[in-house]
C-alpha cells in the first residue's frame, strides 16, 4: 500500500537511470543511514558496536569485494584472507613510513598495494576457469600468508610477529589504536563502507559491471561483442582485492587492534565465501546479509546455549555449533540457493502488491 | 651472480656430493605423494560421477580414521572396528545423497561446493562430539601393519624406509588397480562411467543417479578410510590433518580433476617435488616453502596445459 512506484514519472533519462529510481527507496536509504550515523552511536551499548557492528560492517565489505568477483564477474576466488592481509599489512608499512599522513588515506592506499597483489594472482585467470581458477588463486593465499610470517620487515621485526596498531589522530580526536572509542572507529568504518558501497553499486551500473557481467555469463560470447577478457578479468581482479585490502586494513586499525598472519588465514577467505554465497551472489545488499548471518550466528548459538542454563561444558558447546552452522549452510543452500538478496526481493515484490496480490 | 649460483647450481652439486641423502628426499617426496594421490583420489572419484567439488574429502579421511580409532579406544576389536567405520562410511554415503545432493540436484556447482563445506562443519563437530578433539595413535600393530624401518646401504651411506610407508605405497597400488578394474569391468563401473559422461544421457538409458551417487560417495569414503589409516600410522590422528586436504587440491589441478591416472601421477609430482623444494630450494627462502610450493609447481603445469595433465580437452561452444 505504501510501497508503490505508481504515479512517479520519470521524464528524464537520468531520472530513470538513477541509483534509487523509486521515491520510498530513496526515503528508506536515507532513514537507514540516519539510523546508523546517528541513532546507533546515540543509543547503543560500546560492547554490542565493538562486538556485532563494526566486524560486520568491515566483514561486509570484504564481502563486496569478493562479490565483484565472484558474483559479477564469475571468477570464483579462495584468496580472499590473503589480500585482505595485504591491505593490513600494507597499511601498517605506510603508517609507518607516513605517521603524519592521516590514516584513512592509508587505508585507502592499502587497498592500491592490495589490488597489485590481486593483479598478479589474477593473472592464471587469463588461462584457466572454475575450481581449477579457485584452487590457483590458493596459491596466492598460502604464499602470501607464507610472506605475513616470514618476512619480518611487514612487521618491522616484531618479535611477536604481529602488528601493533599504533595510535592515530584525526581532528584531534583519536581514531585507531588502544584510546580511539568504538564509536569514533564505528562511524569511521561505517562512512568508508557507505561511500566504498556506492561507488560499488555505480561501477556495476556502468559500463565496467556490465562488462564483468557479460563475462560472468559467458567469456567468449562477451569476446566476440568486443569485450576485452583480458583487461576485464584482470580489472575484476584488482577492484575486488581493492575492496578486500581496505576492509582488511579497516579489520586491523579499526576493530582488532592487533594481528597476525593467523587472522588472514584461509578460514576468513571461506568465511567471506560463505558470507556471499549464503547473501547471494551478484548482490550487494546481499553482501550485507551474508556478512551479518555468518558473523551473526554464532554469536547467536551462544546466546541461546546462556539462556538455556545447560550444564554442558564449552567445548561440547563449540562442536554443537559447528553441526549447527554446517546443518544450517546446507539447509539454507536447499532451501534458498540464490541467497538472502532473493528473499528480499521477494519480500519487496509482495510488499508492493500488498494487501491485493492478484 | 652469487643468487643465481645458489638457486641453480648450489642444490644440484650438494644432491652429487650427497646421492643418499637424495634418494631418502626422494623416497619420502615418493611416499607423501602417494598419500596426496590418494585423497586427491577421493576427489575425482566424486568430481566424475556427481560433477561436485568435494571440500569434505580431507574431514572424511579424518572422520574415519577418527571412528575407527575411537572405537578400539571403546573395546570393540580391530577388525570388527574396520568392519564397522566402513559400515559408518556407507551410512554416511546414504545420507549425504539422500539430504544434500538429492534436495540439491540441477544446483549450480559453486552451491554444492558450498554444501560439502557445511558438510565439513557437520562432520568435524560430530566427531570431535563423539570421539575427543585430542590426537590419537592410530591402532597399526593391531590391524597387522608392519611398523619399524629398513636400512638400505647404498651410495655410501644409509637409506631409511619406514615399513608402514611401504605398505601404504603397497596398498595405493592395490586400491587404484582394484578402482580401475571395478570402473572398467563392472556393470557398476560402467553405469558410474556413464554418469560422468552425461547425467542426462544416464537417466535415460535406466540407469539411477541416486544409486551411483551412494556408491561413488561410499567409494569415496573407503578411499578416505585407508588414505586414514595410512597418515594416522605417520602421525597421529587429530583434526590437524585436515590441512593435508589442502595440500591434495594442487594436485588436483595438476592432474586434472576428472582423471585417475592423474591424481596418482600428479600426487607423486607434487610430493617429490614439494620435497625436494623443501630441502634444497627451501634455506634459501627460509624455511616453510612447503607450504605454498606445491601450488607454484601446480600453476606453471596450468600455464601450458589449462585443463591439467590428464584432464579431458575444454572444448567451448557458444
Amino acid at each position: 500500500m505504501f510501497y508503490r512506484e505508481a504515479g512517479q514519472y520519470k521524464t528524464t533519462y537520468q531520472a530513470d537511470q538513477a541509483l534509487f529510481p523509486i521515491l520510498q527507496d530513496k526515503i528508506g536509504i536515507i532513514l537507514i543511514l540516519a539510523v546508523a550515523f546517528i541513532v546507533v552511536p546515540l543509543t547503543v551499548s560500546n560492547f554490542a558496536i565493538d562486538s556485532i557492528l563494526t566486524p560486520v560492517l568491515i566483514f561486509s565489505l570484504a564481502a563486496i569485494g569478493l562479490n565483484l568477483l565472484t558474483g559479477y564477474t564469475g571468477l570464483l576466488s579462495l584468496g580472499t584472507g590473503a589480500f585482505m592481509g595485504v591491505g593490513a599489512f600494507g597499511c601498517y608499512k605506510l603508517t609507518t613510513f607516513f605517521p603524519n599522513i592521516n590514516i584513512v588515506v592509508l587505508i585507502v592506499c592499502s587497498g592500491f598495494i592490495s589490488a597489485a597483489a590481486g593483479l598478479v594472482f589474477g593473472l592464471p585467470s587469463l588461462r584457466i576457469k572454475g575450481f581449477y581458477l579457485a584452487v590457483a588463486t590458493l596459491a596466492a593465499q598460502f604464499f602470501l600468508s607464507w610472506c605475513f610470517i616470514r618476512i619480518p620487515w611487514l612487521y618491522n621485526h616484531n618479535i611477536s610477529a604481529s602488528i601493533e596498531v599504533p595510535e592515530r589522530f584525526m581532528f584531534g580526536i583519536p581514531v585507531t589504536g588502544p584510546t580511539a572509542t568504538p564509536v569514533t572507529r564505528y562511524i569511521l568504518v561505517l562512512s568508508i563502507v557507505a561511500v566504498m558501497t556506492w561507488l560499488a553499486s555505480n561501477l556495476i551500473r556502468g559500463r565496467i559491471g556490465r562488462t564483468w557481467m557479460a563475462v560472468r555469463d559467458m567469456d567468449i560470447a562477451a569476446e566476440l561483442i568486443g569485450i576485452k577478457l583480458y583487461q576485464t578479468k584482470l580489472l575484476a581482479f584488482a577492484v575486488s582485492s581493492f575492496y578486500c585490502g581496505v576492509a582488511g586494513a579497516m579489520l586491523v586499525f579499526l576493530w582488532l587492534g592487533n594481528a597476525e598472519s593467523e587472522s588472514f588465514s584461509i578460514n576468513q577467505s571461506f568465511l567471506t565465501l560463505f558470507m556471499v554465497i549464503i547473501g547471494g551472489l551478484g548482490s550487494l545488499l546481499g553482501s550485507f546479509f551474508g556478512a551479518a548471518l555468518i558473523f551473526g550466528l554464532p554469536i547467536v548459538l551462544r546466546a541461546i546455549k546462556e539462556g538455556l542454563h545447560l550444564s554442558i561444558t564449552s567445548a561440547t558447546v563449540e562442536h554443537i555449533n559447528f553441526i549447527t552452522l554446517g546443518t544450517l549452510i546446507i539447509l539454507f543452500l536447499i532451501a534458498e540457493p540464490a541467497g538472502l538478496a532473493r528473499l528480499w526481493q521477494v519480500g519487496k515484490q509482495k510488499l508492493r502488491v500488498w494487501p491485493f496480490p492478484y | 651472480m652469487h643468487l643465481l649460483y645458489q638457486i641453480f647450481i648450489d642444490p644440484f652439486v650438494q644432491m652429487g656430493s650427497a646421492p643418499d641423502l637424495f634418494v631418502q628426499t626422494l623416497w619420502e617426496g615418493l611416499v607423501s605423494g602417494v598419500l596426496y594421490a590418494l585423497i586427491a583420489l577421493g576427489f575425482v572419484l566424486i568430481f566424475k560421477a556427481s560433477g561436485v567439488f568435494n571440500f569434505a574429502q580431507g574431514i572424511m579421511v579424518v572422520f574415519s580414521a577418527l571412528t575407527l580409532v575411537g572405537l578400539y579406544a571403546h573395546g570393540v576389536p580391530a577388525f570388527l572396528a574396520l568392519a564397522i567405520t566402513i559400515g559408518v562410511m556407507f551410512v554416511l554415503a546414504l545420507c549425504v545423497e539422500r539430504f544434500v545432493l538429492r534436495p540439491l540436484v540441477n544446483q549450480p556447482e559453486i552451491i554444492l561446493f558450498m554444501a560439502t563445506f557445511g558438510l565439513t562443519y557437520i562432520l568435524i563437530g560430530f566427531g570431535e562430539l563423539v570421539f575427543g578433539g585430542d590426537p590419537k595413535l592410530m591402532i597399526t600393530q593391531q590391524l597387522y601393519l608392519p611398523t619399524g624401518s629398513y636400512s638400505i646401504k647404498t651410495l655410501g651411506g644409509f637409506v631409511q624406509m619406514q615399513k608402514i610407508d611401504i605398505a601404504a605405497a603397497i596398498i595405493a597400488s592395490l586400491m587404484v588397480a582394484s578402482l580401475a578394474v571395478f570402473f572398467q569391468k563392472t556393470r557398476i563401473g560402467r553405469a558410474l562411467r556413464a554418469v560422468a559422461d552425461s547425467h542426462r544421457a544416464a537417466l535415460s538409458v535406466g540407469i539411477s543417479l541416486n544409486y551411483i551417487w551412494v556408491t561413488v560417495w561410499f567409494a569415496a569414503g573407503v578411499v578416505a578410510l585407508a588414505t586414514g589409516i595410512m597418515w594416522g600410522a605417520r602421525s597421529n590422528v587429530s583434526f590437524a590433518l585436515e590441512i593435508i586436504a589442502l595440500k591434495a587440491l594442487p594436485v588436483l589441478i595438476l592432474g586434472g580433476f576428472t582423471s585417475i591416472p592423474g591424481a596418482i601421477i600428479g600426487g607423486v609430482i607434487i610430493g617429490v617435488g614439494e620435497k625436494i623444494g623443501e630441502f634444497y630450494w627451501g634455506p634459501l627462502f627460509g624455511s616453510g616453502i612447503e607450504e605454498w610450493f606445491a601450488y607454484v609447481i601446480a600453476l606453471v603445469f596450468l600455464l601450458f596445459r589449462p585443463q591439467g595433465l590428464f584432464g579431458e580437452r575444454i572444448i567451448e561452444r557458444i
